[in-house]
């Protein structure tokens, strides 16, 4: 498992959670997509919707069951639900430590 | 029903088996678990040892629910455990024990049922509470606090679901003869039973009478509500 791969699951679990959306909902497949802030196009239960998918995904794809939104994320004073880049890197953070 | 799904914790005896026997024998695919191995045998049935508190224990069931049967339409939060005893004599370890199973199993089974059954947008959550609560019962201090916790996470966790399709209800039962009453002296249950509305101890079916209100299809604009049973207010 490296970097990419997270990414790459990340990304996967983002079109998935496209498909429960309209088509003006739904969010760019690009690391550099916000999911945080005014320029995201996700609420607050959009975002608790897409960690669940996420968290569920890195379990299917590394066999390990991971807390994305744990109290050390929600402490930090970048939020790594900020965008799909800083997802997939806190999460590759958390597999690596496991 | 023969494609919905139910889990209830705490299955293994008394009001769970009670419950597991009924919704298999109406179809439902029921999964099933508690502290020890169960004897209750069915096409329908299966069955996992965990303790409800356990995490991890909680979620690789989950993860082998949503591979095996890819949904949860219901969830029924039955283990619990209660402690009669004196306030200023109630062992630390039984407060902790109590608190660990009713509130954080409640919690923590309401969570992850929550995070299956949001992907078809639909779900029914029935948590258990007591008369115990309302009674202010001397002696069930921390019994009833754990499940006025319980009470409190039904109507926010109502709310928190709602937007989800999945609704939250709690089902206070009066005295029921199970293992829950083992070692409670009957004038004490006496005592109980003449503070309800109708006096008489409650049964298996009462129970599942009220959790097949809360299952309907129709029910789903009933959500963050606590039924007594026994006329208990």
């Amino acid at each position: 498992m490296n970097q990419p791969d997270v990414l790459a699951a990340v990304l996967e679990a983002v079109a998935e959670y496209n498909e429960q959306l309209d088509e003006e909902q739904r969010l760019d497949l690009t690391p550099e997509t916000r999911l945080l802030g005014k320029s995201s196009k996700l609420d607050s239960f959009g975002l608790v919707n897409l960690i669940i998918v996420v968290e569920e995904k890195l379990y299917d794809k590394f066999d390990k069951a991971l807390t994305l939104a744990d109290e050390r994320a929600m402490s930090q004073d970048h939020s790594p639900f900020r965008s799909v880049q800083s997802l997939s890197d806190y999460a590759y953070a958390l597999l690596s430590e496991n | 029903m023969s494609d919905s799904v139910m889990l209830i914790t705490g299955a293994r005896k008394g009001i769970g088996r009670a419950l597991a026997e009924t919704y298999t024998e109406r179809g439902w695919r029921v999964i099933g678990c508690s502290r020890q191995e169960s004897e209750y045998l069915h096409g329908n049935y299966r069955h996992f040892v965990l303790d409800v508190s356990d995490q991890e224990a909680v979620k690789a069931m989950m993860i082998s629910i949503r591979k095996a049967e890819g949904r949860l339409d219901a969830l029924i939060n039955n283990a619990g455990v209660a402690s009669m005893n004196a306030a200023l004599l109630t062992p630390l370890d039984s407060v902790r024990r109590i608190i660990e199973t009713n509130v954080l199993g409640t919690f923590l089974f309401c969570q992850e049922a929550a995070r299956l059954m949001q992907k078809n947008k639909f779900g029914r959550i029935v948590n258990f509470t007591t008369v115990a609560v309302p009674f202010n019962l001397e002696g069930e201090s921390i019994y009833a606090a754990s499940k006025a916790a319980v009470e409190s996470l039904t109507r926010i966790l109502a709310r928190e679901l709602a937007d989800h399709g999945i609704t939250v209800n709690a089902i206070g039962p009066t005295p029921i003869e199970t293992d829950l009453l083992r070692g409670v002296p009957a004038e004490k249950i006496q005592k109980l039973l003449s503070r309800q509305s109708i006096r008489r101890m409650g049964e298996p079916r009462d129970v599942i009478n009220a959790i097949d209100f809360f299952l309907r299809a129709e029910s789903d604009f009933i959500t963050g509500q606590v039924i007594y049973l026994g006329g208990v207010s």
